[in-house]
């Protein structure tokens, strides 16, 4: 170990950002570039590989240079990442052989319904914990060895190799061809009990066993970076969200984080075992670390959240910007009986109702923007409660606290609110990066910066903690009436509608 | 520097007054009210007429405040926005300085608490958002203060409400101490509200370089202070901060 700090790349879906942190996960540097979002056609979502590629190579270099650090003074480097984005490059010249297929991007809607109908959705579920769903990469994989022209002979042949974007960015760091379990699970190639590529699997999509990565661990040194960090040690990768469950040191099994963003994403450490989900959660990798055993988790994830508030500002604009809506919230005292349920496409986890549309309900003269704003917020928290029994109902035991982090924790009032609906505390860490910290403790512990998980438990601090004080009278009541309100939203679409709503993947995630 | 401007002063007065109660004046009432010529008054409602500041009502000819003054009123940066965009930077002030970090504004002559990380070292501690702070015996109430030098005169001339021995209690005292503050650029209390604690606090200016806030660091008066004197490094530490947090509400960069 040589240097004093590691640092980590976020790559988004937004944008690239670079990150650098001291051994008391302080941090030192940042910079964020965005990249285009290319829209092709209607529900269709790309990204430039090279941009990207570029991207990560400015960002990298201004944050070391805002900081003013060398790399001689880094003690390895860590990937989190956007997760199912799909690219295919030429082995030998490294080009991308098309645009990277987004995880937001439907064009597999019909490969994937095909698939289901064709072999059903549990034999997919059995292996790889997901759902035949659009959001993964193996249907992604499938069209683009379906669509340009040549590209499958030459797959098949190892001349064209696919990746995510931890895999692109690795192959261009240090020119290996590698992905960790994390990522791979979510290719809907992988067994996640095995660990390794299906080949059932692989037949059923259609993909050559050829282009596929070498599955390694989420923390280990997978080579030496070249370029701008020439020698510094490339020593994590890891799913955004994965790397989140990390950097909230979320290492026991029964231990819970929730990203509030646009959307929001729960994950529950299942400790070494993979538990197969009754209630529509994803089974999915935790993480990884060198050698040791896998550590698994429960992925519920909730498609309307910050998005929400956004859409209150942007569609209804009685707030100019999201921070208002908790002044506004706090014109009132409560919700005053109304209720809202984002169903905007459909009802995910725990219902998975794509016949579903969004609900205001408790509608009264009495109603007026105050009460609205709080309904608004109030959604988060009964969503999150919603899927975080789902978790408990598969996994046994009752939520102890609640780890939070993202956009959304700015929000106090909400924080209150969430911790009032759990009945359980709701704590904010002191580092709010918890996605790139957690890329920079896999790799730390990868090259000896960190010695143990102990040392990165040591480091997470309180920022905040929220105590639930409702009266449980009325949670349970909000509860129900919560409940009565989405059971509101359910069959509001009709035959003629679901043309349209085709182009919503339901099944999905993210 | 020159006197202050007496028409300024007594159009400030007029709508001062018509921020009242009553709401609505006629020219003879605020007149009578101010003592001064009706001539006088007349001159300057027709003034801030013009500017938008106040309306004439065409039915009673009464004066009322305008939606052009509505509008400054309101756009003053909101207390959660405040907090949302200055969430990382306190954060790393906290884990920099290894205090407890609040953020205040000012609330009907009290500082109002809108942001709070807790000391880095999981001690047990409450979420303090929402709860008021006096502003005569705190940091963060000195820093706003400094900036806000007219409210003094609404803390009346009478002796301020003592916390401690420390606390300053004399207004003339406190003005002095706020003409130190505002030249130096930050604010400190060492044992003014609770006995062994001091703060350091530094304004926050937003994109129209109204002091929109206030940052402030607390603890233990041995671990923030050389004696009784703020400890440099820690001052520097709040200082850039406020300065960081006034740079992502775009002001103007210093």
């Amino acid at each position: 170990m040589s240097g004093r700090y590691v640092v980590s790349i976020d790559q988004g879906t937004a944008s690239s950002r670079c990150l650098v942190f001291d051994h008391r996960a302080r941090l030192v540097s940042v910079a964020q570039k965005e990249h285009r979002h290319i829209y092709p056609m209607p529900g269709w979502v790309e990204h430039d590989p090279d941009e990207i590629w570029r991207n990560v190579l400015t960002v990298v270099s201004q944050a070391l240079e805002k900081a003013k650090l060398s790399p001689t003074e880094l003690s390895a480097l860590g990937i989190a990442n956007q997760r199912e984005t799909t690219v295919l490059w030429d082995r030998r010249t490294g080009r991308p052989v098309h645009n990277a297929i987004n995880w937001e991007d439907t064009r597999t809607d019909r490969l994937c319904q095909q698939l289901a109908e064709e072999y059903g959705q549990e034999r997919f579920r059995e292996k790889t914990g997901l759902p035949l769903s659009t959001y993964f990469s193996g249907p992604k994989l499938r069209w683009l060895l379906d669509h340009v022209a040549g590209v499958r002979e030459r797959a098949e042949a190892g001349e064209v190799l696919f990746g995510t974007m931890d895999s692109w960015l690795l192959w261009n760091l240090c020119g290996r061809h590698v992905t960790d379990v994390t990522n791979a699970s979510r290719t809907l190639l992988m067994n996640i009990h095995t660990l390794d590529w299906d080949d059932d699997l692989l037949s059923m999509i259609g993909v050559p066993r050829a282009m596929l990565p070498e599955i390694r661990p989420s923390s280990e040194i997978y080579g030496e970076a070249g370029v701008a960090l020439a020698g510094v040690p490339v020593a994590s990768v890891l799913g955004d969200q994965h790397a989140a469950l990390v950097g909230q040191t979320c290492f026991h099994p029964g231990e819970v984080k929730c990203t509030y963003g646009t959307g929001s994403f729960l994950l529950l450490n299942t400790g070494d075992r993979p538990i197969a989900s009754e209630r529509g959660l994803l089974t999915t990798l935790g993480y990884q670390l060198g050698s040791s055993r896998p550590t698994y988790a429960l992925e519920g994830s909730i498609a309307i959240t910050g998005a929400l508030v956004q859409w209150f500002r942007d569609n209804i604009g009685l707030i100019g910007s999201a921070p208002e809506i908790e002044t506004l919230a706090l014109t009132v005292e409560d919700n005053g009986g109304c209720y809202f349920v984002p169903a905007f496409s459909g009802l995910f986890a725990p219902h998975w109702r794509s016949d579903a549309r969004g609900v205001i309900a408790g509608l009264t003269g009495y109603i007026n923007k105050g009460h609205l704003a709080r309904a608004v917020l109030e959604a988060t928290a009964w969503q999150t409660r919603e899927v975080v029994e789902a978790m408990h109902a598969d996994y046994g035991g009752a939520l102890l606290e609640l780890r939070v982090d993202g956009g959304m924790t700015a929000n106090n009032l909400l924080m209150q609110f969430l911790a009032d609906v759990l009945d359980a505390p709701v704590m904010r860490p002191i580092v709010a990066e918890t996605v790139s910290l957690g890329a920079a403790y896999a790799a730390g512990l990868a090259v000896g910066f960190w010695p143990d998980l102990d040392s990165l438990k040591r480091n997470w601090h309180k920022a905040a903690e929220w105590l639930p004080k409702l009266d449980p009278e009325v949670r349970e009541k909000g509860y129900r009436k919560w409940k009565k309100a989405v059971a509101r939203t359910i069959e509001w679409l009709d035959e003629d509608d679901w043309l349209a709503a085709d182009l919503v993947s339901l099944s999905g995630t993210q | 520097m020159s006197g202050p401007i007496q028409s300024i002063e007594r159009a400030a007065a007029i709508l001062r007054l018509l921020s009242g109660r009553s709401r609505r004046l006629g020219v003879v009432e605020m007149a009578g009210q101010l003592g001064l010529p009706k001539g006088t008054v007349h001159g300057i409602l027709r003034t801030l007429q013009s500017v938008g500041f106040v309306e004439q009502d065409r039915d009673s000819g009464k004066y009322q405040l305008g939606a052009a003054l509505l509008h400054i009123g309101s756009s003053y940066l909101d207390a959660n926005e405040l907090r949302t965009r200055a969430l990382n930077w306190a954060d790393a002030l906290a884990t920099q300085s290894g205090e407890s970090v609040r953020i205040g504004t000012l609330h009907e002559k009290q500082v109002l608490i809108v942001h709070h990380v807790f000391r880095p070292d999981d001690s047990r501690q409450a979420l303090e958002v929402g709860s008021l702070v006096p502003v005569h015996a705190s940091a963060l109430g000195k820093a706003l203060l400094a900036h806000h030098r007219y409210l003094l005169a609404d803390l009346g001339s009478g002796p301020l409400p003592s916390y401690t021995p420390a606390t300053i209690t004399d207004v003339k005292r406190l003005g002095h101490e706020l003409e130190e503050i505002s030249g130096r650029g930050w604010a400190s209390e060492v044992g003014d509200l609770f006995p062994g604690v001091a703060s350091i606090a530094a304004p926050i200016e937003d994109r129209r370089g109204v002091i929109a806030g206030a940052i402030s660091i607390s603890g233990p008066i041995e671990r923030l202070c050389e004696s009784t004197v703020p400890r440099g490094e820690l001052v520097g530490y709040v200082m850039e901060t406020a300065r960081t947090v006034s740079r992502e509400l775009g002001a103007i960069p210093w």
